[in-house]
């Protein structure tokens, strides 16, 4: 669609501007301000330059926590993508089982994401949960409050539990974009199930998958209160990912500075992600 | 063909729909090409595949839901499919006690006010984008997107202090304002994708029959995009309900989210897991019956308007 040249547009815009300015300027700046400060109280305090900036470039926990958290990001798209394309594929497309489905499939989006955490707090125990139980009759020690492997186990699969409906639902709205006519052709070429998957369905998901990746990439990056209800971040540090380093360094020890400095990179990284994939989907978008 | 004759004789005694439906496709039954059988079993794969994935999924829920309505001695002395003394007690803590229950009242009141607040500000800014080109419209666009990618845990501290440096600390409209920070972007974006699938003629026609910009808006483009605005509000509603950093940070007492409260089940005894259960089974039910509203445009809202 073309659109027409008009600068009074920016005051449609305007509205929008001013309230997500007020959220989102103000305290930026304010970590900006923190960023190259070193506070001891509200009335004392030292321009510090670069410096929390090199401490958080040479921290080694918040590399730990970087490393753990893309392996974690990285680990939860591999198995939510290809597992939610598979249920989008298996999901009724017309009638009451659609709409019964549809529902049903929703439902993890709409839990508070500490009752998630509850959730697989109680389910994963061995005494009172029904995972727990289960792992525990298989022979295996199940605990993921000492086991670094079991925490890890157990956030992972809170997540997919969590997450994969997201991409099922984004997919299913794909699916049910492709013209009927594209199926009929199919049938009449005698296409296999695959190949009707790999040259009718897959080209036609490409657009809400970059959607899918992009929203599960970023979500995943900044995931706080799942495994802070469930592990803590522990035991030790093997589930702490980055979110809840710097809540532990800003609230928990009160280093303002350290901590924002820490935000800045965080925020910077994430943004660049961002940034890679927006241009991706805003090329693919002319492309067609 | 005997199967066919007595099918004919009985669509002429009741001449309803249901039975000529059934005349048509009966005869084709014994006359299954190899194709289509394959076709039958792929989706018989399919609906057992949806089975087992739809169990696994609700069997999480459904272990919190058994547990609510169990006494704690009953859910510490051992596993049960079901309670073996059903209780409501869980329950009626709840409801019977006001510094609970409020925690629901708040945590509606600020996701409604969120939800109003992102539409209002949300509808004309993406009929600006989905209409207009304009100085610095794609960096604006994606300037607003990248707070959606903030990570809350990074405007923690700020947020607190600027939220009570202007007296808003510990009222609704603070967190609902602090959620804007992610929804606003996220409703821009869904609103933008359903406008930019009305087509042009029908603003420059109303334009042309004497239609100011308020009025084409209110009377015109809104009712063609309610399911977008619907699919939207969902969105805000879902995003809003579920996040509890910024919601806990930003309220002490009068504002406290229902995720807020449920910490106090951890007490010196140990963990009240019932009553735990309990408030957990209750944040659950507001998102099932939103869902129930929009289920047949959510698969559109689900790709943000842009299939």
């Amino acid at each position: 669609m073309t659109k027409v040249e008009n600068n009074k547009a920016w005051w449609l815009v305007m509205p929008v501007f001013l309230i997500v300015a007020f959220s989102a300027i103000i305290p930026l700046m304010t970590v900006v301000n923190y960023s190259v400060q070193d506070i001891f109280d509200p009335y004392t305090r030292y321009f510090v330059g670069t410096e929390w900036f090199k401490q958080v470039m040479t921290d080694s926990r918040l590399h730990d926590a970087l490393i753990r958290q893309f392996i974690f990001s990285f680990t939860i798209l591999a198995i939510e993508i290809p597992l939610g394309i598979g249920v989008a594929l298996m999901m009724p497309t017309k009638g009451r089982g659609a709409s019964l489905a549809l529902i049903l499939v929703a439902i993890p989006l709409l839990i508070p994401w500490n009752v998630v955490g509850t959730i697989w707090q109680i389910f994963g125990r061995a005494d009172i949960g029904l995972f727990g139980a289960m792992m525990a009759k298989l022979g295996i020690n199940y605990n993921y409050a000492s086991e670094p492997m079991h925490a890890w186990l157990t956030v992972v699969l809170m997540d997919v539990w969590h997450w994969t409906p997201l991409v099922a639902l984004l997919c299913y709205s794909g699916l049910r974009a492709i013209p009927e006519v594209y199926y009929q052709a199919a049938r009449i070429d005698k296409a296999s199930r695959w190949a009707v998957f790999r040259y009718i369905q897959l080209p036609k998901l490409t657009n809400v998958l970059i959607i899918g990746v992009l929203l599960r990439f970023m979500d995943s990056f900044m995931i706080y209160t799942e495994p802070f209800v469930l592990t803590g971040g522990g035991p030790g540090t093997s589930t702490t990912f980055l979110s809840q380093s710097l809540v532990q360094q800003a609230i928990g020890q009160f280093d303002l500075g350290p901590a924002a400095a820490f935000s800045l990179v965080y925020f910077l990284i994430i943004l660049l992600v961002c940034w890679v994939f927006y241009t991706t989907i805003m090329n693919m978008q002319k492309d067609k | 063909m005997s199967n066919d004759i007595p099918m004919t004789r009985r669509t002429e005694q009741h001449e309803s729909i249901t039975d000529a439906t059934y005349t048509q496709s009966a005869p084709q039954a014994p006359v299954f090409s190899h194709a289509e059988r394959k076709a039958k079993h792929a989706v018989w794969r399919g609906r057992i595949g949806l089975t087992v994935y739809l169990i696994l999924l609700l069997m999480p829920i459904y272990w919190l839901i058994n547990m609510s309505f169990k006494t704690n001695t009953e859910i510490l002395s051992g596993l049960s499919f079901f309670p073996q003394n059903f209780t409501l007690e869980n329950y009626a803590k709840i409801f019977g006690d006001a510094t609970w229950y409020m925690g629901y009242v708040n945590s509606m009141i600020y996701v409604s006010m969120n939800m109003v607040i992102s539409l209002l500000v949300a509808l004309p800014a993406a009929y600006a984008f989905s209409r207009y080109r304009f100085v610095g419209d794609k960096h604006m666009f994606f300037w607003l997107l990248s707070n959606r990618m903030a990570p809350p845990a990074v405007f923690l501290l700020p947020f607190f202090q600027l939220y009570s440096s202007v007296g808003l600390f510990d009222t609704h409209i603070a967190v609902a304002l602090a959620h804007c920070l992610f929804n606003v972007p996220l409703a821009v974006w869904i609103l933008e994708g359903f406008m930019s699938g009305v087509p042009r003629e029908i603003d420059e026609t109303a334009y042309i029959d004497g239609y100011s910009f308020p009025k084409f808006f209110v009377k015109i483009f809104i009712p063609l995009i309610r399911s977008g605005i619907g699919v939207t509000a969902f969105f805000c509603f879902m995003f809003s309900w579920v996040e509890l950093l910024l919601a806990r940070t930003l309220t002490s007492v009068d504002a406290k989210p229902i995720g807020a409260i449920m910490t106090r089940t951890v007490s010196a005894s140990g963990m009240d897991w019932g009553l735990l259960a309990a408030a957990g089974v209750l944040t659950i039910i507001p998102g099932i019956l939103v869902v129930y509203f929009v289920r047949n445009h959510v698969a559109k809202g689900f790709a943000l308007g842009r299939v």
